[in-house]
């Protein structure tokens, strides 16, 4: 229908800025949650009552993930790319796209996981204080383990927010999928690619939403 | 075994101060099952939640088998705790873990070593009768069954007492009794002190040495809890007592009018037996012995933990003399008695 078969040099454009929009999500994915995790961690374990109970970090921390998750994603983008050149080198391309991408779902990350952990009852952490656990012990033995579909979950949610939030920086030059539409679809009225991003789009997320499903349903189900 | 020492626990919110523990004291002995109960926001949860300082007290102290509590850095409150035992109503076990690595749990936390941990855990499991869900979920397991694990975990590593928060609260009668009996059994293998509190003077009766009541943040009555099921002492006792045992002669049944009658006097007393007493013939032998007549009215037989215990209540009559002379054998023989005073 698109006549994508007879043209091998677009078939591989496709590819590549699919491959490409693969890499930035799972490389920022893996990021955002190496520091948005132990951040979603510390607001938990940090709130009024709980065992590492501190008001001052908390709101500091509290106060920097709303400041972050108030600007919109598209200006944050612009708004980093000092930073971005700092770290990268450039501020074009998929590994430039990777900073602010991170950057931008660590406090997503870290209420996620926040919400996860404060849906475990207060009575399994006190189970574990009454045992003489310690705090990393209550995290480690206890938390993160009973958290764990709910974590799966916030994964998915995640890794589809990225894919969303990589398009957006494709349009600025990210490179991937974005990119892709935005210079055959937008700039050159090449409709045929527009509908191959956005259907390989949905494809991806159907898959990761699936994927993380079915793994929560299935760590949730050893359990049942 | 347990000193707790004039302990106060205040709460502090927003609106208000809730004064939840009021100068309590109370010592409890080493091997001793010792019940603690009262009305729905007494302060029961919050003693003994001051004992493993999950509430740290507002003032007073708290000592376990020489160590004051109240005085401990955070590292050491953890070591001590290790030999807390603590089972609760609701199970509190991790969904994440078998029933096996539930029981693992608190070794895992005291370090000890892989290989006598887990032999350690089989043994907890024979103990509590759950060998064959060593590899279920929390979940696949009944009630009872989760508290089993709940005991079998606090036990791990050989605590010097167990607390019981309302730890059959959550369950059926029977399961209740299983899981009491279970109590029992351990306390005397292992000499092991056990404080657990309830609003069910049911549980006290079955397995409890000793007994306080706690009322509005107040131990208001404390003694052995065949003494307090004989002769409760406050309005808050008697009316638990009530609830398991009754002591009044149900409205119903037609009350004699006593004091002076024709050919003598007619007295209305309430009789307790404990223990050999409750076996013995004894109001057919004031009968025959004293020449009196002796109706029951009214009467009532139980146990508590392992002594039988009953309430009579009785109508004597006879001549003045008869009947005062009946009354003394009854005491003379230990019997506890009332006289119960006309309606
Ligand atoms: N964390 C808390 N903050 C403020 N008030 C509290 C807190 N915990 C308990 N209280 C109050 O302290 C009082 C005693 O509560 P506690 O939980 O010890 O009662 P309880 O005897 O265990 O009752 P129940 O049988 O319902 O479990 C209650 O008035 C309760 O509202
Ligand atoms: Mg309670």
């Amino acid at each position: 229908m698109l006549n994508l078969g007879a043209d091998p040099w677009m078939t591989s454009k496709v590819m590549i800025a699919t491959w490409e929009t693969i890499y930035m999500v799972a490389v920022s994915t893996f990021f955002s949650y190496l520091v948005g995790l132990p951040l979603g961690v510390v607001l938990v374990a940090t709130t009024e009552g709980h065992i590492l109970e501190n008001k001052g970090v908390n709101q500091v921390l509290g106060s920097i993930v709303n400041a972050v998750r108030s600007v919109p994603f598209i200006i944050f983008l612009i708004l980093i790319i000092p930073l971005t050149r700092l770290v990268t080198g450039t501020f074009i391309g998929t590994v430039a796209s990777i900073v602010p991408l991170t950057l931008a779902a660590i406090p997503f990350v870290a209420r996620l996981v926040e919400t996860s952990l404060k849906e475990i009852e207060w009575g399994l952490i006190e189970a574990a204080l009454s045992m003489g656990a310690n705090a990393w012990q209550v995290i480690s033995k206890v938390l993160l383990p009973e958290a764990m579909p709910s974590l799966v979950l916030g994964v998915a949610i995640t890794i589809i927010n990225l894919v969303g939030y990589s398009a957006m920086a494709g349009i600025v030059g990210g490179g991937g999928l974005g990119t892709l539409a935005y210079y055959y679809g937008y700039q050159r009225y090449e409709n045929g690619i527009m509908w191959i991003t956005v259907i390989l789009l949905l494809i991806l997320v159907q898959l990761v939403q699936m994927l993380g499903d079915t793994l929560a349903a299935k760590i949730s189900g050893r359990r049942r | 075994m347990i000193e707790v020492h004039k302990l106060t626990k205040v709460y502090t919110t927003p609106s208000q101060e809730i004064v939840a523990l009021d100068n309590v004291s109370l010592s409890v002995e080493k091997g001793e099952i010792f019940g603690i109960i009262g009305l729905s926001g007494a302060g029961k949860s919050t003693l003994i939640r001051c004992i493993n300082m999950l509430e740290k007290p507002t003032k007073g102290s708290v000592v376990i088998d020489g160590i004051d509590m109240t005085a401990l850095q955070p590292r050491d409150l953890r070591t001590a705790r290790q030999k807390i035992g603590m089972i609760f109503q609701h199970f509190n076990l991790l969904s994440s873990r078998t029933v096996f690595a539930n029981v693992l749990f608190p070794l895992e936390i005291a370090g000890v070593p892989k290989k006598d941990a887990y032999k350690r855990v089989k043994e907890l499991l024979e103990l509590v009768g759950l060998a064959d869900k060593a590899e279920s979920y929390p979940s696949q397991l009944s009630g009872g069954q989760k508290q089993r694990v709940g005991i079998a975990r606090a036990l791990a590593n050989s605590p010097k007492v167990l607390l019981s928060d309302e730890a059959t609260s959550a369950l059926d009668p029977q399961t209740t009794r299983s899981i009491l009996d279970l109590l029992k059994d351990i306390n005397r293998r292992f000499n092991l002190t056990i404080l657990l509190i309830t609003h069910d003077m049911n549980v006290i009766k079955e397995s409890c040495d000793r007994v306080a009541v706690i009322d509005d943040s107040r131990i208001v009555e404390l003694g052995r809890v065949i003494d307090v099921f004989s002769s409760p002492q406050t309005a808050t006792s008697r009316s638990f007592v009530g609830n398991v045992i009754n002591r009044e002669l149900p409205d119903q049944l037609p009350r004699p009018p006593v004091g002076q009658i024709a050919g003598g006097v007619r007295r209305l007393l309430r009789v307790s037996f404990i223990g050999e007493t409750a076996g013995k013939p004894l109001i057919s032998s004031m009968i025959k012995k004293f020449d009196v007549d002796a109706n029951i009215l009214y009467g009532n037989i139980d146990r508590i933990k392992d002594t039988p215990f009953g309430y009579l209540t009785l109508e004597v009559s006879g001549s003045p003399d008869q009947v005062a002379e009946s009354l003394s054998y009854l005491r003379g023989h230990g019997l506890e008695m009332e006289m119960i005073a006309d309606a």
